[in-house]
C-alpha cells in the first residue's frame, strides 16, 4: 500500500511495465525500475523524479489509452513528480505553498516587486529615485550596497538551506537498495547527463510533445533556459567577486564580463521560456499534468521577468526609468530566489539527485556484475 | 487526403510492418501507393504492435548482436522447429534477404537495441526494436508518410473484384472521401491470420477455441485471406497450425499482448485441471520451447492448465503482470484452483521423489532430472517443498495463424491452377505457412513480414508499371 492515489497508480504500472521492459533503451526510468520487483514510496518517488517527460513510452506502448491496460506513465510520473515536491519540502509547513504554486508565487512576486519600490520611494526623494545615475557605483545610489547584498545573501542562503533539507529527505527516501552513499564518478556522471538533457531526447529521436512525431524543441528551448539562468548567475558571481576583490562597483561597461554574461543569459533567459511556454501550451493534455500548469507556467514566468527586466535595466541604465526599473528587477529577482524551494525550481535540484542515485545503481551493478 | 477514387499503382491491404514495408518498398520504387489499414488509428499495425525483435541472418557481431548468426544455422533451427514443413527454396531466400533487412529497416528509421533484460539468450540471433514493436511501427508510418504513400484507417475492406488471377478493385464497408471502390494495377495482401474470428477457429477447433484468448487485436479477422481463398489463391498450411503459446488465464480475451506471458515453466511443474503433468517441463531451453506450451495446454481438458512452484523460484523469472495465486500447502493450492488436493499433492509428491541431485543451472541443460516418472522433466528438476507455494493457471494464447496463400520467390500469389497471379503479392502471417509449417523461434514473423513485404512491394511496383 502507497501513501497516495497516485502512487498505487504508479505501482500498478511499474509492475505492468516491468513485465514488458519493451521501453528500457529509452531512457533510466526503465532500467531502474528493472532493477526492482517491488515499489516503495521512495522508489516511485525516485523513477518519477527520474522521468524527463520526453513522452516516448506513450507514444511506444501498446497499452496506452484507450487499451484497457490504460499505461500513461509520463502523466502518472509527472503527477507523482510533482507531489514528489511537496512532500518533501521543508520546512513542511511551506508544502502547501505547492498546492496553488501559481498563484501563490505571482502573489509573493507582486509584493516583493511593491516592497522594493515602496523601499525604493521611501527611502530616497523623488530626485534620486528619477534621476539620472552613471558610471560605478550608481546602483547603490538607490540601494546601499551592503544593504543589497545583505538582503539577497540572506534570501540567498535560506533558499539553499531549505534545498538542501528538502534533497536530504528525498535522498534518504530512495536510499534503497544501494545505501545512501554517493561517489565523485557518479555526481560527475549525473552532472553529464543533466547538462546535456540525455533523457530529453525519446531514445534518440526527439521528444514527443503536441502529436506522435518527435522534435528536439523542448531540448534546444530548455537549453537555451537553463544555460541563460546560469550565464546570468554567473554574471552575478562575477560581479561580486569585482565587488569584493577588485574594488570595482556596478553598472560595468557593456564590453565587461559580468555584462557580457549577463545579456547573453538575459537573452537565453527571454527566448528559452517564451519557446518553452509556447511547447507547454501545445502539450497533448494526456501527456500532462493539467493541475500543475500554474507552478509550471509560474516559474517560466519568473525566468523571463528576470530576464526582461534585466536586460531592460542594461538598455534603460543610463536613463531616469532606472530607479524604477531597478526595483522592478531586484523585486523579481528576491521572490525568485525566496520562491526557489517551493516552485518548479525544485525539478532541477531532485531530478538531479534521481541521476546520482541512477549513475551509482549503475555503477554498483556492473561492479556486482563484475564480481 | 487524395482523391481516393484515382487509380493507385499498388494497393496494399493491411496495416502492419508486412504492409508497410511493402508500402515503403513500392512507393521508393516509384509507385502511388495507398494503405488501407482496417483499424482504427490506435490499433493500427496489427500484431505489430506486440513483437520486440527480429531474427536476421549475419555474418559478425554487431554492436546489438552478440555473435554471428549464418544463413545455415538459421537454417537449420527453422528445419527442425518446423519439422521439414517448409518451402525449402522460399525459406532460404527469406534467410538470406533477412541478412540485408537489418540495415534496410534502419534506412526506414527502425532503431535497433541490444535484447532486452530478461531476453538476453536471444542475444545473438534477435535484433530488439528500441522501444518495442509499436515504435517500429510508428516509425515505419512517419517514413511512409513522409515519402509520400497514402494511409486510410478504419478502413474494411469487405470484397474484392477478381478476375482468372487479376486483381481489378477492392471494395470498402465506410466510403472514404467519397470511395468504396478502390482500384489499383497492383494488390498486395499484408492483412494477417485470422486468430481474432473464433468463429472460424471453431471450424478447426471445435468449442476449444472459446477457451483461446488471442494475444493481438480484435481486428485480425482474416476477412482478407478468406477473400483471396474464396476466389482461386491457392491455400497453403495446415489450419490448426498457429503460432500459441501459454498466457496467463486471466488475461483479456484479446490483445493482452507480451505481457501476459510466463516465463517459469522450467522453474516448476505443469499440471492440468485433473492436476496430472503432461509433458517434459525441462525439455529445453525455455525460448526453444516457449512456442509449445500453448498447443500442449490447447490439447489438454478445458483448455486449462497450472504452473505450480514454490517460493524458492519465485524470483528467478521476470516480474508478471498477474501475481502468482499463493497458498501455504499444496492442498490449499489446489482448492484455489477447484483442482483434486489429494491428486496435486499426489503429483507433487511423485514429483519430488523422483528428483535426482544435480547442480542446477537454468542457463545450460542440467542434470538435474527425474528418474522413473511418466512424462520425465530432463532438465532444471528441483523438489517443490518449500512453503508457500504458488501457482499461475494459464490457457492458450494465440498470436497468430499460419493457413494462408501460397507464394513464389517474388512474393506472388499463386492460383489454384498453380499459375502465377497477374498482379496480387502477399506478405507477412497472411503467408507466413509458406515458410512455417508448424512451429516458432523468436521473432521469425517479424522476419517474415519485412523480407516478403519489402520483396511485394518492390514487385508490385515494378508489375504496375509494366
Amino acid at each position: 500500500m502507497h501513501g497516495t492515489k497516485i502512487l498505487e497508480e504508479a505501482d500498478r504500472l511499474m509492475t505492468v511495465c516491468n513485465s514488458c521492459r519493451y521501453c528500457e533503451g529509452l531512457c533510466a526510468v526503465f532500467p531502474a525500475m528493472e532493477m526492482r520487483r517491488a515499489f516503495s514510496d521512495g522508489d516511485l518517488n525516485y523513477l518519477a523524479n527520474l522521468c524527463h517527460a520526453c513522452g516516448a513510452c506513450y507514444t511506444d506502448c501498446q497499452f496506452s489509452p484507450p487499451h484497457e491496460y490504460n499505461v500513461n506513465v509520463p502523466q502518472t510520473l509527472a503527477i507523482a513528480r510533482a507531489e514528489s515536491y511537496a512532500a518533501y519540502a521543508w520546512p513542511r509547513a511551506f508544502s502547501g505553498v505547492f498546492a496553488r504554486n501559481g498563484f501563490a508565487i505571482a502573489l509573493i512576486a507582486a509584493l516583493s516587486v511593491a516592497a522594493f519600490i515602496f523601499g525604493f520611494a521611501a527611502f530616497n526623494d523623488h530626485a534620486v529615485l528619477y534621476g539620472v545615475h552613471t558610471g560605478p557605483g550608481a546602483f547603490y545610489a538607490l540601494m546601499p550596497h551592503n544593504a543589497m547584498a545583505a538582503l539577497f545573501g540572506a534570501a540567498f542562503l535560506y533558499a539553499i538551506l531549505a534545498l538542501v533539507m528538502g534533497v536530504r529527505a528525498f535522498w534518504r527516501d530512495i536510499g534503497e537498495p544501494v545505501g545512501n552513499k554517493a561517489d565523485a564518478g557518479s555526481l560527475f556522471q549525473a552532472m553529464r547527463d543533466a547538462g546535456e538533457l540525455r533523457y530529453l531526447d525519446g531514445g534518440g529521436v526527439g521528444c514527443f510533445n503536441e502529436d506522435d512525431k518527435p522534435t528536439d524543441r523542448r531540448k534546444i528551448f530548455h537549453h537555451l533556459t537553463f544555460y541563460g539562468f546560469a550565464f546570468c548567475f554567473a554574471a552575478t558571481s562575477v560581479a561580486t567577486l569585482y565587488h569584493y576583490l577588485l574594488a570595482r562597483e556596478a553598472p560595468y561597461a557593456w564590453w565587461d564580463l559580468p555584462v557580457v554574461l549577463g545579456t547573453l543569459g538575459g537573452l537565453g533567459l527571454l527566448i528559452g521560456p517564451i519557446g518553452l511556454l509556447s511547447e507547454k501550451f501545445k502539450r497533448d493534455p494526456v501527456l500532462a499534468d493539467a493541475k500543475r500548469m500554474g507552478m509550471d507556467v509560474a516559474f517560466i514566468a519568473m525566468l523571463f521577468l528576470t530576464a526582461l527586466t534585466g536586460i531592460a535595466l542594461l538598455l534603460l541604465r543610463d536613463t531616469s526609468a532606472m530607479g524604477p526599473l531597478l526595483a522592478l528587477h531586484l523585486g523579481v529577482v528576491f521572490a525568485l530566489f525566496i520562491t526557489m524551494p517551493y516552485g518548479k525550481f525544485v525539478h532541477g535540484i531532485y531530478r538531479y539527485v534521481a541521476l546520482v542515485r541512477y549513475a551509482r545503481e549503475r555503477r554498483m551493478m556492473l561492479h556486482g556484475a563484475a564480481e | 487526403m487524395v482523391d481516393l477514387g484515382q487509380k493507385f499503382d499498388v494497393l496494399v491491404i493491411g496495416g502492419g510492418n508486412a504492409a508497410l514495408c511493402a508500402a515503403i518498398s513500392a512507393r521508393r520504387s516509384g509507385a502511388s501507393v495507398l494503405v488501407l489499414e482496417g483499424a482504427p488509428k490506435f490499433y493500427r499495425g496489427g500484431n505489430t504492435r506486440h513483437t520486440r525483435n527480429m531474427r536476421c541472418a549475419h555474418d559478425a557481431a554487431t554492436d546489438i548482436l552478440t555473435g554471428p548468426y549464418t544463413e545455415q544455422e538459421f537454417w537449420d533451427d527453422l528445419l527442425r522447429l518446423t519439422g521439414g514443413q517448409t518451402d525449402e527454396e522460399l525459406a532460404k531466400h527469406m534467410i538470406r534477404e533477412s541478412k540485408d533487412i537489418l540495415g534496410w529497416v534502419v534506412e526506414q528509421g527502425v532503431r535497433w537495441q541490444p535484447s532486452l533484460g530478461g531476453t538476453l539468450s536471444l542475444g545473438r540471433t534477435n535484433s530488439f526494436f528500441l522501444g518495442g514493436g509499436r515504435a517500429m511501427l510508428n516509425a515505419l508510418y512517419l517514413t511512409a508518410e513522409q515519402i509520400g504513400v497514402e494511409i486510410a484507417y478504419d478502413a474494411e475492406v469487405t470484397d474484392l473484384k477478381i478476375q482468372d488471377g487479376m486483381f481489378l478493385s477492392a471494395t470498402l464497408k465506410r466510403p472514404i472521401g467519397g470511395a468504396t471502390e478502390i482500384r489499383a494495377s497492383a494488390l498486395v495482401a499484408a492483412a494477417g491470420g485470422f486468430e481474432a474470428n473464433i468463429e472460424w477457429l471453431k471450424q478447426y477447433w471445435g468449442d476449444a477455441a472459446d477457451n483461446f484468448l488471442i494475444r493481438g487485436t480484435p481486428y485480425n479477422r482474416g476477412s482478407i485471406l478468406k477473400l483471396l481463398l474464396d476466389k482461386g489463391v491457392q491455400e497453403v498450411g495446415d489450419p490448426t497450425q498457429c503460432h500459441a503459446v501459454a498466457i496467463d488465464a486471466r488475461a483479456p480475451k484479446f490483445d493482452g499482448g507480451i505481457i501476459t506471458r510466463h516465463d517459469s515453466v522450467v522453474f516448476g511443474i505443469v499440471v492440468n485441471k485433473h492436476a496430472e503433468r503432461f509433458y517434459d517441463e525441462g525439455e529445453d531451453i525455455w525460448p526453444k520451447r516457449y512456442a509449445i506450451w500453448g498447443r500442449l495446454v490447447a490439447a489438454q481438458p478445458d483448455q486449462i492448465a497450472y504452473i505450480i512452484f514454490d517460493s524458492s523460484v519465485l524470483t528467478s523469472f521476470m516480474p508478471t503482470l498477474f501475481p502468482p495465486i499463493a497458498a501455504g500447502s499444496i492442498a490449499e493450492l489446489a482448492g484455489k484452483f477447484e483442482l483434486d488436493a489429494a491428486a496435486l499433492e499426489k503429483t507433487v509428491a511423485d514429483f519430488n521423489a523422483a528428483v535426482r541431485p544435480g547442480t542446477f543451472d537454468h542457463t545450460i541443460l542440467d542434470d538435474c532430472r527425474t528418474e522413473g516418472l511418466t512424462p520425465p522433466k530432463t532438465h532444471w528438476a528441483r523438489r517443490i517443498e518449500t512453503p508457500p507455494y504458488y501457482a499461475y493457471p494459464v490457457r492458450p494464447g494465440i498470436t497468430f495463424t499460419y493457413l494462408g496463400t501460397r507464394v513464389n520467390r517474388e512474393a506472388r500469389m499463386l492460383m489454384k491452377d498453380g499459375k502465377p497471379s497477374a498482379n496480387m503479392f502477399a506478405a507477412g502471417e497472411i503467408m507466413a505457412g509458406n515458410v512455417l509449417g508448424k512451429g516458432y523461434a523468436a521473432g521469425i514473423g517479424m522476419t517474415i513480414g519485412s523480407v516478403f513485404g519489402r520483396i511485394a512491394g518492390r514487385e508490385a511496383a515494378q508489375n504496375a508499371r509494366n
